[in-house]
């Protein structure tokens, strides 16, 4: 059904690469016999900011994951940053340094501080000198408004200075994509905030940014583009506004019935 | 039932002031208190209480009788032990202490075996207290200049050393070399094939598989009869690998066995969640297990990696069956010297022996707890 003979070219024409920071070409996954993304095309262009949703189990999160290669993609080609994804282990470890993502469920390392959790990557990937990467980490502390929590470990604080850790984690490895699954999915009520705001700023400053969430405040508010899926693949895509007050497709209007109160 | 005859319930409240904490009753804090609800909380309580005391009394007393009120202290052989009634035969350990430590290796080179002691707790004793320094140098002086030194001094045969073969090793000194290699080594083999039980790659994980349980299978027993008089007949003629040796490779490809299975199972109770964050940071297999995976892993069973050394070190004592003397061997050996022979000379040799095997095991015990509890950063709130 799919075109897999693509020659894989390894890095796209410069023209493609000039502002894309993503592009997804018919990209097909199974699991097992099961089809759960189907003939995905996406472009994202470097700076813009994607809120994607969609009923639980229509591929949302699995799409987001093939592009830093958490899940493998069958068939179809994904341009990360101009480097296209291969079984090469070299270039997803390449993408996986310029692309950050935040979990649903945080996924800090209990084992370590805060401050060791944001240096970790960079003293161990990218090699920078311990002093260094204590200043960066430190100075994204600061910008998710949790400095003082630097020398606790993860158990010891809350969902959403937690998520915003992992945010600071992610940014610390100075990430020119960054990737959000459900980010405030598991936190109480009143953490969800706090967790958002910190992502309205990191919006605010031009990141691209993918993001999973059925938070449409938040979309409304940042997104360059609401794209809605169901049943692994992409039902509707628009720009916010016309998004959330005409729907074009029959399950996109169902869904926000349910979802908008 | 109509609701005009009960009077209405109040459905409002507004709380105007919040409670504070306060202490908790005198009766249940400190030492009376915990004496009170936990030994003599009701009549029956008191009766298990005092039944309970009492029979482990006898039990400490017995031991103290024989160990030091009855005991004989001094003497010049078994004689003074054979008096009537008489405890602890100590003249005889005194006689034998030498022998208990080191075996048979020569009086004279004794001095040997004592610096590798003191080189051996001398460096184990900071590297096991968190806060001295050095770690690095520490742990590489232990794990590489220490079996080099050790291999040096007590096998001999370099720098004017005389060489002492391992057959006249013995004693505590083989009992410490078995479990001490036995440990370093079986760690990081256990570790290999614990990841290698769990690797992607189906050669990997099949021959992981196949060696944790072909030496799971085989009891210790087998593995060091079958080093010491099988091996012998299927290497070519000339070649001779030492006995000891053989025994101390049993013993660590044994435990290592073991501990993969250990391991595995932390492994198991690692989150997904944890890889795929150690992932998307772009950390590599390797420094994905050895930075976010193995800490956790091990750390979660460090009680059973303890219990599998604790029962390592006191499987040391099987390699009498290799008719290699260790601890334990050698007071077997002397409680059938016929001059120091009294009722009470084995009763004392195995006093001895358990002592100092519970002492090693205890220690080893007590460091991991406290280790667990240093180590625990995850869970608590």
């Amino acid at each position: 059904m799919t075109d897999t003979s693509l020659a894989p070219t390894g890095r796209t024409t410069p023209a493609a690469a000039r502002d894309l920071a993503v592009e997804m070409i018919d990209v097909n996954k199974w699991y097992g016999d099961f089809h759960v993304l189907k003939a995905i095309d996406l472009e994202v262009k470097k700076g813009e900011k994607i809120v994607i949703c969609g009923p639980s189990g229509s591929g949302k999160s699995t799409m987001i994951r093939c592009i830093n290669r958490l899940e493998e993609h069958q068939a179809g080609r994904i341009i990360v940053d101009g480097i296209e994804l291969t079984e090469d282990l070299k270039r997803i470890d390449e993408i996986r340094r310029d692309v950050g993502m935040v979990f649903q469920h945080f996924n800090l390392f209990p084992h370590l501080t805060i401050l060791e959790n944001c240096t970790l990557a960079p003293i161990w990937v990218k090699k920078l000198p311990k002093r260094e990467a204590d200043e960066i980490a430190m100075h994204y502390l600061r910008r998710v408004r949790i400095p003082e929590q630097a020398n606790k470990y993860p158990g010891q604080l809350s969902g959403g200075q937690q998520q915003r850790v992992a945010i600071a984690r992610s940014l610390c490895m100075s990430p020119k994509i960054m990737l959000f699954d459900e980010p405030t999915s598991a936190l109480d009520p009143e953490m969800v905030k706090e967790v958002l705001d910190t992502m309205v700023g990191l919006a605010n400053e031009g990141m691209t940014m993918l993001v999973v969430t059925h938070e449409m405040g938040f979309a409304r508010q940042v997104a360059d583009r609401v794209i809605f899926m169901d049943a692994g693949q992409i039902i509707e895509s628009n720009e916010p506004n016309a998004f959330f007050a005409n729907p074009q497709h029959e399950r996109t209007k169902l869904f926000l019935s349910q979802i908008l109160h | 039932m109509s609701s005009t005859d009960i009077p209405p319930t109040k459905t409002i409240f507004v709380r105007k002031e919040m409670i504070g904490a306060s202490a908790a009753p005198i009766s249940t804090r400190g030492f009376f208190g915990w004496v009170r609800t936990r030994l003599f909380g009701s009549l029956f309580d008191a009766i298990l209480t005092v039944i309970g005391l009492s029979i482990a009394g006898s039990i400490i007393w017995s031991v103290v009788d024989f160990a030091i009120v009855r005991a004989v202290w001094t003497g010049a052989n078994g004689e003074v032990c054979r008096a009537e009634g008489s405890g602890a035969c100590w003249p005889y350990v005194t006689a034998y202490w030498q022998q208990f430590l080191y075996g048979r290796y020569p009086a004279e080179e004794r001095w040997r075996a004592i610096a590798v002691f003191f080189a051996f707790f001398g460096l184990l004793v900071p590297l096991a207290m968190p806060k001295v320094p050095f770690k690095f140098a520490n742990t590489l002086a232990f794990l590489v200049g220490l079996p080099i030194f050790a291999y040096v001094m007590l096998c001999g045969g370099w720098f004017g050393l005389v060489p002492v073969e391992t057959m006249r090793w013995g004693g505590l000194l083989v009992t410490m070399v078995v479990a001490v290699t036995g440990i370093v080594t079986s760690l990081p083999i256990g570790i290999l094939f614990a990841l290698g039980r769990r690797s992607q790659m189906p050669i990997v994980r099949m021959l992981s598989v196949v060696f944790i349980e072909f030496w799971r299978g085989v009891p210790m027993i087998t593995v060091l009869f079958m080093a010491a008089n099988m091996l012998p007949l299927f290497m070519p003629d000339g070649v001779d690998v030492d006995k000891l040796l053989r025994a101390l490779i049993g013993v660590s490809i044994f435990t290592a066995a073991y501990l993969a299975e250990t391991i595995r199972g932390g492994l198991q109770a690692i989150p997904k969640g944890q890889y795929e964050g150690a992932m998307a940071l772009g950390l590599g297999y390797w420094k994905m297990m050895g930075l976010i995976v193995m800490p956790q892993a091990l750390k979660m069973v460090i009680p059973g990696i303890v219990n599998s050394f604790i029962s390592l070190f006191k499987d040391t004592t099987l390699v009498l069956i290799v008719s290699i003397f260790d601890l334990l061997g050698m007071i077997q050996s002397s409680r059938s010297d016929p001059e120091w022979a009294a009722p009470s000379t084995s009763t004392t040799g195995y006093l001895v022996a358990a002592a100092i095997f519970w002492i090693f095991c205890f220690g080893m015990s007590r460091y991991s707890q406290w280790m667990e509890r240093r180590l625990a950063t995850g869970h608590k709130r």
